[in-house]
């Protein structure tokens, strides 16, 4: 909704101008107004002491709705690479199944490339229905195909969801979806929920850096699209005799304009670092001060047989390359332990960890948000601390 | 060639704080900059005029205010610089932003469009391809190395999430890049001259033959309905005594909870 003031209310205090991410307010005449400049991310709403920001009321009869009501299911696109459907897809099927119970729908999949059988596996997984395509066009993942043959289908069968993982393939050509069929499309969602009164669905999803959450609405247009990263949603249970239809779709007028000359695996890259499988993770960020802190952290990671990570201040500064960063804009991981090494915490890094089983913090500032994630905290200097830790690990390993 | 960067003019997000006491964002003494993935894709622009001859232009949208981004983006090199701005484009989502951008290139032409991967406020990575869609062009996302731009397609290798892939796409194509595509220069002296002289051209939906419906609040699918910051999670236990008695309760816990 756009803001308004009541000028009525305004002291014109300055409170929200300070809050304001996008300088988007300026005081005139001794009252706030809020210029164009606005993204309508409402951080000024509770900035206000005088309640005097609020929502204008849109006059809907002005802006075309479609016949929402023409629109049901939910959908979720199962990604593959190589032929191996990505397990993001069972992590959607397990979400998108609850969406549909409480829209009282059905879960449909959708699956370019790959073979048969695998669609078969997506409805043990808990779709109903699989839409499948086998044509070559998709061996290699190309944007175009991939937008043009789920658009079409979109626009015959008319679900009300979209969902696919928020990976490399799913951020890239979901947008071309979105752009063709006019409509919403929220990335990087970390909670997905009906609006009990309206149906609508709630997709909350990190902003500003990963500094606050948001909740974003596609109230007008269907199918409400969303991306989630891998690892956030549980998978659904796998039922063998689960049985389901699969319904053949053809790729016939679809066109590439770009082509994949060449794949080249992490492996022959020599920096395979797999966070996403990783079951202990030392992760150090700003407070390392520099590359050879990390060397310091490369001790504990090898007695904890642990992975490094690093938050995106560390990656940032060029301490350490970006596929070990973990984060919004990085991997998200559920390790059974991740440590923390001087990482403030900013929500960008806490979505991207949160949910691991047992977090460590270990930082100098008791203030630091890392702390509100963390399972156990130590407030300390990392040049006593980790040395410590890593010393009292050797004993206990030297009596075993 | 003729080249299109499109910039984004975000406050530093490294820099913004969150009041814990009322859970709202402190923009206080943070700066506006060119979005940093957006530099590499100035960057990129740059070096492929210097091989093959031709323009780059800067496109962005925004306030008035925005126009300083694109007089940095001249100062780096860039030739021509349009602000898309007025009222008409406020409280835009992707989708509305994409189809503005999309309507100053078809006005200016272009045979290359190279966004930066994602902004680092939204960090939606959307706009670039919905650009694409909009102008009815390929794109490649994620681009780390560009190894062959000629006149008819350009070679390049994209970032995936398990290692990268070389792809090849037909001209006029977008690419969005990453960081490891390139080191971005820095402004010459006669840059900034030209930076302070140069004019920097506006359009709005008039101009642009958008109708306002398209743009905007109107032309947005997607609406925050609220925003707030996440509570703590829960389970937290307390270690207490010197920083020794600390650290050997540390290893004691994880070793009952089997993380050893």
């Amino acid at each position: 909704m756009p803001l308004k003031i009541d000028k009525t209310k305004c002291m014109g205090c300055g409170a929200c101008i300070t809050v304001c991410p996008y300088d988007a307010i300026v005081i005139e005449d001794g009252v706030a107004r809020i210029g164009e400049y606005c993204q309508l991310c409402q951080a000024c709403l509770s900035s206000c002491q005088e309640g005097a920001i609020m929502e204008s009321k849109v006059d809907y009869a002005s802006i075309p709705t479609e016949d929402l009501a023409a629109w049901s299911g939910v959908w979720v696109f199962a990604e593959q690479r190589g032929g191996k459907v990505a397990p993001v897809a069972f992590e959607l099927l397990g979400e998108g199944r609850k969406l549909a119970a409480a829209r009282g729908a059905g879960l449909c999949a959708v699956l370019f490339g790959a073979a048969r059988s695998d669609a078969q596996e997506l409805i043990k997984w808990g779709a109903d229905k699989v839409y499948y395509c086998g044509d070559d066009i998709f061996r290699e993942f190309t944007d175009e195909p991939n937008a043009e043959l789920l658009s079409r289908l979109i626009s015959m069968h008319k679900p009300e969801v979209v969902l696919a993982g928020a990976t490399a393939i799913g951020r890239s050509f979901l947008p071309r979806v979105a752009a063709r069929l006019k409509t919403g499309l929220t990335a990087d969602c970390t909670s997905l929920e009906i609006e009990a009164d309206t149906g609508n669905l709630i997709q909350t999803r990190p902003a500003y850096g990963g500094n606050i959450m948001a909740s974003i609405l596609s109230p007008r247009t269907r199918p409400q699209m969303a991306t989630v990263r891998p690892k956030v949603m549980k998978a659904g249970r796998y039922e063998p005799d689960r049985q389901g239809e699969i319904i053949d779709v053809d790729a016939a007028g679809i066109r590439a304009r770009t082509r994949v000359l060449e794949t080249i695996k992490a492996a022959d890259t020599g920096v395979n670092v797999n966070l996403q499988e990783a079951d202990v993770i030392i992760s150090g960020g700003r407070g390392l001060k520099g590359k050879e802190g990390f060397g310091m952290l490369n001790e504990l990671a090898q007695l904890l047989n642990g992975t490094i990570g690093a938050s995106r201040a560390a990656v940032d500064e060029g301490w350490i390359p970006y596929c070990h960063q973990v984060g919004q804009t990085g991997k998200t991981v559920c390790p059974k332990l991740y440590i923390a090494c001087g990482i403030s915490g900013a929500v960008q890094h806490l979505v991207g960890m949160q949910s691991s089983d047992v977090i460590v913090a270990i930082n100098k500032n008791p203030e630091a948000p890392i702390f509100t994630a963390a399972t156990y905290g130590i407030v300390g200097d990392l040049n006593e601390v980790i040395p410590l830790l890593v010393k009292k690990l050797r004993e206990r390993k030297g009596a075993q | 060639m003729r080249i299109a960067v499109c910039i984004k003019q975000v406050p530093d997000t490294a820099e913004v704080k969150i009041n814990r006491e009322t859970g709202t964002l402190v923009r206080e003494g943070v700066p506006s900059i060119i979005n940093p993935y957006d530099t590499h894709a100035i960057e990129a622009a740059l070096s492929i005029k210097e091989q093959l001859g031709g323009t780059v232009c800067a496109v962005t949208m925004g306030p008035p205010q925005a126009e300083a981004s694109l007089r940095e983006a001249i100062s780096l090199g860039v030739d021509e610089a349009f602000l898309v701005t007025g009222r008409e484009f406020a409280g835009a989502d992707t989708l509305a932003t994409a189809c503005a951008l999309s309507g100053v290139i078809k006005k200016i032409g272009a045979d290359l469009i190279i966004c930066g991967k994602q902004a680092i406020d939204g960090d939606t990575a959307q706009v670039g391809p919905e650009v694409a869609e909009f102008l009815d062009i390929p794109h490649v996302s994620y681009v780390k190395k560009i190894i062959e731009a000629g006149a008819a397609s350009i070679k390049v290798e994209r970032m995936m999430d398990e290692g990268s892939d070389i792809v090849e796409a037909s001209l006029p194509a977008l690419i969005t890049v990453v960081r490891e595509l390139n080191t971005p220069r820095l402004p010459s002296l006669k840059g900034k001259m030209n930076a302070k002289k140069a004019e920097i051209k506006k359009m709005g939906a008039a101009e642009l033959e958008l109708p306002v419906d398209v743009v905007g609040f109107n032309g947005s699918p997607t609406q925050v309905k609220k925003i707030f910051t996440p509570g703590p999670r829960g389970g937290r236990k307390k270690l207490e005594g010197s920083l020794e008695e600390q650290i050997d309760a540390l290893v004691n816990e994880l070793v009952e909870k089997k993380c050893l």
